[in-house]
């Protein structure tokens, strides 16, 4: 899938190809390929450090993105699956298990948007019903009950919203896994590998710390489900992306977020392998920074990191500016 | 004709018009049984202030936190202006009001949110309001009570208001580590990162007759799925059938109902 203004960089390379296929040993040829290749340089340069939020949001939804399974083959040397949330059901959209990162046993988990027709399918375009975030909630409680941390994975859309996820209690699911994630006592590390929607996000990314890749987003509500609410037109969602401040950017510039993971130039789906090695060092070197902390010093920095996040004045400050939230991270 | 509180036009300033049973209804009445039909016991929407008065010993409520008031992180385009007009109709400043209060002599911690302030919706007053009155009845031992009433998540303020979701998700977490009970009490509506949060991790989850309660609206999920709904979806009598919900009372059998649940721990 092409992305609109991805478009002339797929026609530089197109021609290129072209005139690969052309040139042979015509020196003429070479210099205009030698040219363009420059030129198609210099256009993603220009493209992709100029990505508008909406276009982040495009890059964070396209298809050959690398996803869940791409991660974890780059990040556990061995991945010991567990399925199901124990109460009758496994859902697709969210995996976990037991794996070894970096020498560090840990819960891995996450949204797993599937990589082809049939598995997208299955999986639901990573959009959890309530047995996923059960079986979320269950593998934070084997973290706890084994004293290793988590590693949560985050891309999804958003929970799910539909007659049966509502039926079985889809904010219900939700609520228990803020709850879970709130008061287990080991470290909880989470990576925005994609979209980040909304509370179906939130229950995987209430975390110790929290990362995003480049041109992932993190947002309270879809772009264009905010532009047909706020501006009565879903077409408007460009601007409501805009205004709510949702790219990895924003997040950190106000706090929410600890770190930006780079992307290769044109997105993690033009070159996955730089992608998935740099989710990789960044897990690592959250685990090892929080593998040394007391369980009570984890929850208690927790308790304050979220605790503080606000924009709101109080009776005393009314007329200044809002309290600049801070982070309260472990070892800051 | 200026509205009623119940969000009902008035008809003459005297009588409105019920619209669930059509039948007229002496506005005085409809006050004084805290906006509920005579004729049909319909559910109105119930302000933050009356609530407080529905639950609360006569004079025991003490307000905490008043005076906080949204900033506007986001710069988002018309949200002071929103706020501004919420503010001048309800004369709140945002869409809780919180305190301490008595019922029938028990002392609890009490939140109670208000749908006309921007439809409940929880931003950084509502998320720092509900955690600090977590914080406080931890602190003092006492039961929490809290009664939302909300449209979901405040999207002028962006992440901020996803981001309160996990504020008051640590403020509760604690205050669930000690033995107090926490009673949530579900006003029609009640949807989206107020249900997904706080309002459903309750040791009891208390609904009003007919109050809509879920993750996403009804709508919604009818024009993305284009599932046929059944009838009563997603009211609160269809949550206590799916094991959601641990009761349904009647709001003039409220107080009653949190005494015997507050006398029996007591």
């Amino acid at each position: 899938m092409i992305l609109d203004f991805e478009k002339p960089i797929k026609d530089f390379e197109a021609r290129i190809s072209e005139l690969h296929r052309l040139a042979g040993s015509n020196e003429g040829l070479q210099e205009e390929i030698s040219r363009l290749e420059a030129a198609l340089e210099a256009a993603k340069k220009r493209i992709y450090t100029n990505l508008t939020p909406y276009q982040r949001v495009q890059v964070a939804r396209h298809p050959e993105r690398p996803n869940f399974r791409a991660y974890r083959d780059a990040l556990a040397d061995d991945f010991y699956e567990l399925s199901g949330d124990r109460l009758g059901a496994d859902d697709p959209a969210v995996r976990g298990g037991l794996a070894r990162i970096g020498g560090h046993p840990v819960v891995l988990l996450g949204h797993d948007k599937g990589a082809d027709v049939k598995t997208r399918v299955a999986s639901n375009f990573g959009m959890a019903h309530p047995e996923g975030y059960r079986k979320a909630g269950r593998l934070y409680a084997l973290a706890e009950r084994l004293g290793v941390p988590i590693v949560a994975l985050v891309d999804t859309p958003g929970a799910f919203a539909g007659r049966g996820a509502e039926e079985r209690g889809q904010a219900w699911a939700i609520s228990a896994d803020l709850m879970e994630l709130a008061r287990v006592p080991v470290p909880v590390v989470a990576v925005v590998i994609g979209e980040g929607g909304s509370g179906g996000a939130l229950a995987m990314c209430l975390a110790d710390h929290v990362a995003m890749l480049e041109n992932s987003y993190l947002s309270v509500i879809a772009p264009e489900a905010c532009a047909s609410i706020i501006f009565r037109d879903a077409k408007r969602a460009v601007e409501a992306a805009e205004a709510m401040k949702i790219t990895a950017d924003d997040l950190l510039a106000h706090g929410i977020i600890d770190e930006i993971l780079p992307e290769p130039l044109g997105g993690a789906h033009n070159e996955p392998g730089a992608a998935t090695e740099a989710v990789a060092r960044a897990v690592e070197a959250a685990l090892s920074k929080l593998s040394d902390s007391e369980p009570e010093a984890i929850v208690k920095a927790r308790y304050e990191r979220y605790r503080r996040i606000g924009a709101h004045l109080s009776a005393g400050e009314i007329g200044g500016a809002p309290a600049e939230p801070s982070l309260g991270g472990v070892g800051e | 004709m200026p509205d009623t509180e119940s969000g009902l036009a008035s008809t003459d300033g005297v009588f409105t018009k019920c619209e669930s049973c059509g039948e007229p209804i002496y506005e005085k009445d409809l006050a004084s049984r805290f906006n509920v039909c005579p004729h049909c016991e319909f559910h109105y929407p119930l302000s933050a202030p009356d609530r407080v008065r529905l639950l609360a010993d006569a004079g025991s409520f003490q307000g905490r936190d008043d005076g906080m008031l949204a900033g506007d992180p986001m710069g988002f385009e018309g949200y002071e202006e929103k706020l501004a007009a919420a503010r001048k109709k309800t004369g709140l400043d945002d869409a809780v009001l919180s305190g301490t209060a008595r019922i029938g002599g028990h002392g609890v911690a009490i939140a109670a949110m208000d749908f006309r302030f921007i439809g409940g919706s929880m931003g950084s007053v509502v998320g720092e309001r509900i955690s600090r009155t977590m914080e406080f009845a931890y602190d003092e031992g006492l039961p929490l009570v809290v009664v939302s009433s909300s449209g979901g998540a405040r999207m002028f303020e962006g992440v901020y208001s996803l981001m309160q979701m996990a504020k008051t998700s640590v403020a509760l977490s604690r205050y669930m580590s000690g033995s107090m009970p926490y009673v949530s009490i579900l006003a029609d509506p009640t949807f989206g990162g107020v249900t997904a949060s706080f309002a459903t991790a309750a040791d009891v989850v208390i609904a009003e007759p007919k109050a809509r309660i879920g993750f996403a609206g009804a709508r919604v999920i009818e024009s993305t799925t284009k599932e046929r709904l059944p009838e009563g979806f997603q009211t609160a009598e269809f949550q206590k059938e799916h094991g959601l919900v641990d009761r349904i009372v009647h709001r003039l059998a409220l107080k009653n109902d949190l005494e015997r649940f507050l006398g029996l721990l007591s």
